[in-house]
């Protein structure tokens, strides 16, 4: 029975995989960029996003054929449902990646202007919660997509306390007011990425989760 | 919503055969239930139990309780004819009797004593315009049913169930012989038809469950799995079984 259907949900899995490697590897390199102010590195950022894009594309097309030929149900229907879902959300955590590498160009040495300590920690949470999702749903663990999202919370306070900053770094130094503006953009960028990660977590839990009393 | 059928701890065999075991359930007024199930599960052999069809098999034996408005249908002083007006059927095959159209809506209202041409012409129009065929036979009525197409057919069908006015309309896989525009339309009087009957279908067409029915029951080898409502059913699944037949992992 079925044996074509676990075949093309097996293939949907593994491009959902490569798209989750392909993202993550796009906003580490992205910050390592932005950390050493590299222009060439964030141009390579900006050129990559058209795979995820075409990933995205891709996904989306094997969801749409499955919904048509073989009208799924129960938790087929919930994983091709969750699947459309979340390269919604990888794909816009791509874009982040981007637009963080548009300001790299933008900035060029202005993190020197900036502690930028809280950046790293705040973008070391923020790789450790995109691999904690894509990992739990590949184990198809529910606790840890559970974890996962707890730690959103983090990125959200480190986030004020960056804005906090900034703006102090404004009323300081008037002249570095652009600078700030572009590095506030970035935390928006880290906390935003965040945000798109407990969704894609969120999804993960919808898939998985049989008891319709959780469906929010 | 009110139960108009109660079904109790049912065994029915055939023979030394056990089609149903201890089925249990609850029927609600003008709603729409869907039996689903691989075949040879009971579904039908289920189906049939509530206007008592299955007595016209000798080697059926019956356990058990199923009360229609609170009265019990296995009653030895229930009256089968009276029950299949209230309880009317579709079935598979389009079956109209060779007869013109007319004549084939005002055969029950006729064998339940109704002469007068004025009421019987009142129930033929109803019956078809309930049916969603009046306006493409009106013009017809004195010609033979049989000259009418598969879709059409099994609306005069419904149109004659509908004729002795009854409380329950069950169907058993009452589109699988029709095209997919047919179907749609019989699918579509059954949502219409529910506002004034209660309706239960037998389907092997589990989008067909899935459009048409509040509540789904799902059978297994004359166990009655699951039962509830078509919308759980369909995404959240309470029994490994019943998710195994629906996603298409057997049957």
């Amino acid at each position: 029975m079925r044996s074509k259907f676990d075949e093309q949900l097996k293939q949907l899995h593994i491009d959902l995989l490569d798209m989750a490697y392909l993202i993550q590897d796009a906003i580490q390199n992205a910050m390592i960029y932005f950390f050493e102010a590299d222009i060439n590195g964030a141009k390579k950022i900006i050129k990559n996003d058209e795979n995820v894009n075409h990933y995205q594309k891709k996904i989306e097309n094997i969801c749409f054929n499955l919904l048509i030929q073989q009208q799924p149900v129960a938790k087929d229907l919930r994983t091709i449902t969750a699947a459309l879902k979340m390269v919604t959300d990888m794909e816009r955590i791509g874009d982040h990646a981007s637009d963080i590498s548009e300001l790299v160009i933008d900035m060029k040495d202005c993190p020197i202007l900036f502690n930028v300590d809280r950046f790293k920690e705040m973008y070391s949470n923020v790789v450790s919660m995109l691999i904690q999702s894509i990992n739990a749903y590949v184990n198809k663990d529910i606790q840890m997509a559970k974890e996962c999202i707890k730690e959103d919370d983090e990125i959200d306070l480190l986030f004020d306390k960056n804005k906090e900053d900034l703006i102090q770094l404004i009323h300081e130094n008037p002249e570095k007011g652009r600078a700030a503006v572009d590095l506030l953009m970035v935390n928006k960028y880290l906390e935003r990425i965040g945000d798109h990660v407990t969704n894609i977590a969120e999804w993960v839990i919808y898939s998985l989760d049989n008891n319709p009393v959780n469906e929010q | 919503m009110e139960n108009i059928i109660e079904v109790r701890n049912l065994n029915l065999y055939y023979g030394d055969h056990q089609a149903l075991k201890n089925i249990n359930m609850d029927i609600k007024k003008n709603s729409i239930t869907a039996f689903i199930g691989p075949s040879g599960c009971g579904k039908s052999t289920f189906l049939r139990t509530l206007n008592r069809m299955n007595d016209l098999i000798d080697s059926v034996r019956i356990e058990g309780s199923i009360k229609i408005d609170g009265k019990e249908i296995y009653d030895k002083n229930t009256d089968t004819i009276s029950l299949r007006k209230k309880v009317g059927m579709v079935f598979q095959q389009p079956n109209p009797f060779p007869m013109s159209i007319y004549d084939n809506i005002a055969y029950g209202p006729r064998v339940h004593g109704i002469k007068d041409k004025k009421t019987l012409d009142k129930i033929v129009e109803d019956s078809l315009k309930q049916a969603a065929i009046y306006d493409e036979v009106k013009d017809v009525l004195k010609k033979s049913a049989l000259g009418l197409s598969g879709g059409q057919q099994q609306r005069i069908c419904i149109a004659r169930a509908l004729a002795v006015q009854p409380e329950i309309l069950l169907m058993d896989e009452p589109t699988s012989a029709l095209d997919p525009i047919s179907t749609l339309k019989i699918e579509e009087l059954m949502e219409q038809l529910k506002q004034k009957y209660t309706v239960v279908v037998v389907t092997h067409n589990m989008q067909q469950a899935a459009r048409v029915s509040d509540d789904t029951a799902f059978f297994l080898v004359g166990d009655l799995v699951e039962f509830g409502s078509t919308k759980q059913m369909f995404s959240y699944p309470k029994d490994k079984r019943t998710e195994d037949y629906i996603t298409g992992r057997f049957g």
